[in-house]
């Protein structure tokens, strides 16, 4: 169970290995962001456990990227800030890399901060709606960059999209509403 | 008259006041750009005028500006980290309350009233060797620090979860920064003035963030504007026998409006020499064919 001043998710129990990309599904309201804000140690857990193994590094996407009005910094600024520099970007995200992010539209900011999480070097990729604002085309390179993933280290996503869910993950979760909650 | 200025400005009665202020004018812009990363550029002000109230306090106590200045800004800057106070508020409580002080003090002090005034005008050319020393420090101190705090602060800010998810120590670094800005206030405001120094850690990070085409240029133009604002206005408040603190803060003013403008007017310029735009439909909405 975990949740911020009372409990609002669970309870539930599983298990992410590495390698594995994992979609978290549920209604709006279910308190899927919670689940991976209890994982980023952002929420509180009210009962049971997190257990993450020894020396497990996380890259946190949230839903909505930090976006400031004027932000004098280009997509490989952040992508150097995520750690992520070395990362060689899809070609739809090296053709914006070296032009101000405040100029980017919604769906392609969104696309560079997810890819900044994914090319960083943690061991757990947590992705909080990574589909908000991207174009059919966008997603449809978001699902084969994830698909990308398997086998190479763990992602955790959440979305309200079914369809996206069942084409980007190895296993698919579905979240109840706290059942306390009624 | 080019000859009376050259002599004026290499006169070696200027050299320590020129450096210092030259090194100031080259790190405040720095930690202007950080704080304005933080959205926190008040911050500046507030610093600075609790540097100007505990300056004060420490010159009718006998102990340098500089000295008294940092004791009470690094106080306020500490003070802001560890009570987790983020954001402008606590800046615009830190002025009201470096206001209240630094009027308090001045009128309650023998000398309070003239070096309060010294305080706002900016006292540049009676810079001592003991401000050379506090802006070398603080120069030395940025050059070791802001590569890495930048890369820290980058990500703090664009993700703010990453640090709480790997239990890493983010205060370590706001706190570094908050202690850096307070630092380079107290020795700014005792040496270029309160509002001097304020424009310094403003004006050149206002306009970097709004011309440069990336980070690195950003930290480049905000330190490029900031120095040549500086040898502009040392220049000319020698020349016109004006005090110095708002002749710097004049000048960048009109070099950030100046600077500004340009883009601007060049968009005019293309909207009036080019071709007029066909009348064509905005917004088409049907219900039925």
């Amino acid at each position: 169970m975990a949740g911020y001043g009372r409990p609002v998710v669970g309870p539930l129990s599983f298990t992410v290995d590495s390698g594995e990309v994992v979609g978290l599904w549920g209604a709006n309201g279910t308190g899927k962001s919670t689940v991976l804000n209890a994982i980023g140690r952002g929420a509180r857990v009210f009962g049971g456990f997190v257990r993450r193994a020894s020396g497990l590094t996380l890259a946190y996407q949230e839903q909505h990227p930090v976006r400031l009005p004027v932000m004098p910094l280009t997509g490989r600024d952040i992508m150097r800030a995520a750690g992520a520099e070395h990362c060689e970007a899809p070609p739809a995200l090296a053709a914006i890399s070296d032009g101000r992010i405040d100029a980017l539209s919604g769906g392609q900011y969104q696309l560079l901060c997810v890819w900044a999480a994914l090319g960083s070097a943690m061991d757990l990729v947590l992705l909080d709606e990574p589909t908000n604002n991207l174009d059919p085309p966008t997603e449809a390179l978001l699902i084969e960059i994830l698909a990308a993933e398997r086998g190479r280290r763990a992602v955790l996503l959440v979305s309200h999209e079914r369809r996206f869910l069942d084409a980007a993950c190895s296993r698919v979760l579905t979240v109840k509403a706290w059942q306390g909650s009624k | 008259m080019m000859e009376s200025m050259t002599a004026l400005v290499f006169d070696p009665l200027f050299r320590v006041p020129f450096i210092t202020g030259l090194l100031l004018a080259a790190v405040l812009p720095l930690l202007g750009t950080l704080l304005m990363l933080r959205e926190e550029w008040l911050a500046a002000l507030g610093l600075a005028h609790l540097a100007a109230a505990s300056a004060l306090l420490g010159l009718a106590a006998g102990a340098p500006a500089v000295i008294g200045g940092a004791a009470g800004a690094l106080v306020g800057g500490g003070a802001k980290t560890a009570l987790g106070a983020r954001g402008n508020a606590a800046y615009g409580f830190m002025i009201l309350v470096g206001w209240a002080a630094m009027l308090l003090v001045a009128a309650n002090t023998a000398i309070g009233d003239s070096l309060g005034r010294a305080m706002i005008d900016g006292q540049l050319y009676f810079a001592a060797p003991v401000d050379l020393n506090a802006a070398l420090i603080l120069t030395i101190l940025s050059a070791a620090l802001l590569p890495w705090l930048s890369g820290k602060l980058l990500r703090a800010r664009f993700f703010p979860r990453f640090e709480q998810a790997n239990k890493l120590p983010a205060w370590r670094w706001h706190l570094c920064l908050d202690l850096l800005a307070a630092a380079g206030m107290a020795v700014g405001t005792a040496t270029l003035g309160l509002m001097g120094a304020f424009a310094l850690v403003f004006v050149p990070a206002w306009l970097a963030f709004r011309l440069a085409p990336g980070w690195r240029w950003t930290l480049f133009i905000a330190a490029l504007v900031g120095v040549g604002g500086y040898l502009i206005a040392f220049i000319l408040a020698l020349f016109l026998d004006q005090p110095f603190g708002p002749v710097l803060v004049a000048v960048l003013v009109i070099v950030a409006a100046a600077i500004a403008a340009v883009p601007r007017l060049f968009a005019v310029q293309h909207r009036t020499v080019g071709p007029r735009p066909q009348p064509s439909s905005v917004l088409t909405a049907r219900d039925r064919v």
